[in-house]
């Protein structure tokens, strides 16, 4: 990927795996969790694996994927609650892993695909093509667990060991910067909505009767 | 400062009879009780924000979730919000309630409030979100009602204007 930016900055390692085959490879995982994406190709990739009613793609308000899964991870404790978030988004809201790393909330499992650009708008590059390290920045904003996957075996591993850690975590996969052929996908925004409360809302139900 | 306990606790009480149990807030002068008031109550979850854009994210998860929820901002923290309740709430239709404290409007002091009391209407409209005026402690708990009301009635965000003759005890 050209790099006419670089100037004096660092030229990041060129990444070895794919954002699909990372979901691929976790896809088993997501049965019985709560599942938000931000938008762009994480959510098309996901939706081209198969979409099921715990997921959400969030397809806009950019930074907000990770607010959305503090707001539904306070609010069903006893879930395990995955956010697929891009560096473009977690760029607009660097404040906000700092309002996650306050509350820490124990079943979140944050996911950063790091491809280094905006990738469905052209293919420009962010600041992680510069240097900018979002593990690091989630670390200093005291996020207890983090780590940078580098390969499809380093993504998978660091996913499984925060599922079953118990503890927020933010991992950043740096993955290639290629996505899908488009973004526009069949599922209409207000039906994801609605179906997705109507996921969360029957899961509560069920949890109250048995108890 | 005279922030007024007595009508920070009519807002508070009208919040949980509504059914909200998590608060979002970012501090200013006008919030201060209010906030303490969410963080001594074990039946409310108040998270503290960085910046009040966030908050949307959060309501909308809480939302989703079957958890009400308020936002608490001063005015300049909605208009640091737009994006979010444009992208967020309103393209997802979700019942946003929003508690704006109304700064840089008459009796304001503070120069760098003051640009933005002149906008806060004009935006609300513009993004064509209802809102009230709460001024008097007589009607706080019944405006407050009511705009939950239509929030869930329409899955939109609804605001309400918390102003100076309400949350500021001086003279004038």
């Amino acid at each position: 990927m050209p790099r006419s930016d670089v100037g004096g900055g660092i030229l990041s390692a060129a990444a070895t795996f794919r954002r699909l085959d990372a979901l691929q490879a976790v896809y088993a995982r997501l049965e019985n969790r709560i599942v938000v994406t931000i938008m762009g190709a994480v959510a098309a990739e996901l939706q081209s694996i198969g979409h099921r009613p715990n997921f959400f793609y969030l397809q806009h308000a950019m930074g907000l994927a990770s607010s959305m899964g503090l707001g539904i991870a306070l609010s069903r404790p006893e879930r395990q609650v995955v956010v697929f978030d891009g560096d473009g988004s977690i760029l607009m809201n660097l404040g906000g892993l700092t309002t996650l790393a306050r509350y820490r909330p124990r079943n979140l499992v944050h996911v950063v695909f790091d491809n280094e650009s905006l990738l469905s708008v052209g293919g420009f590059p962010t600041a992680t093509a510069t240097g900018s390290d979002i593990a690091g920045i989630a670390a200093a904003a005291g996020v207890p667990r983090t780590a940078t996957a580098r390969t499809l075996d380093e993504f998978t591993r660091a996913f499984d060991e925060a599922l079953a850690a118990g503890q927020l975590t933010t991992i950043v996969a740096k993955v290639e910067a290629v996505g899908p052929s488009a973004y526009v996908t069949g599922l209409s925004l207000l039906e994801n909505r609605f179906e997705f409360q109507k996921y969360l809302n029957s899961t509560r139900a069920a949890r109250a009767a048995e108890s | 400062m005279p922030v007024s306990t007595a009508n920070s606790r009519l807002i508070y009480d009208a919040l949980k009879a509504c059914g909200v149990r998590l608060v979002s807030a970012l501090p200013e002068t006008w919030l201060v009780h209010l906030m303490r008031m969410a963080e001594d109550d074990p039946e409310m979850i108040l998270v503290r924000l960085a910046k009040e854009e966030e908050g949307v994210g959060i309501s909308a998860g809480a939302h989703l979730a079957g958890v009400q929820s308020a936002m608490l901002m001063q005015n300049h923290g909605f208009l640091a919000s737009i994006n979010g309740i444009v992208s967020c709430a309103q393209l997802y239709r979700i019942p946003l309630l929003m508690l704006i404290s109304y700064r840089g409007e008459f009796g304001e002091r503070d120069p760098w409030q003051t640009e933005g009391g002149g906008v806060t209407e004009d935006l609300l409209r513009a993004l064509r979100i209802p809102f009230s005026y709460l001024d008097n402690p007589d009607h706080v708990a019944r405006r407050i009602a009511k705009g939950q009301t239509l929030a869930a009635s329409s899955n939109k965000p609804v605001a309400l204007l918390l102003c100076r003759d309400l949350m500021w005890e001086e003279a004038f």
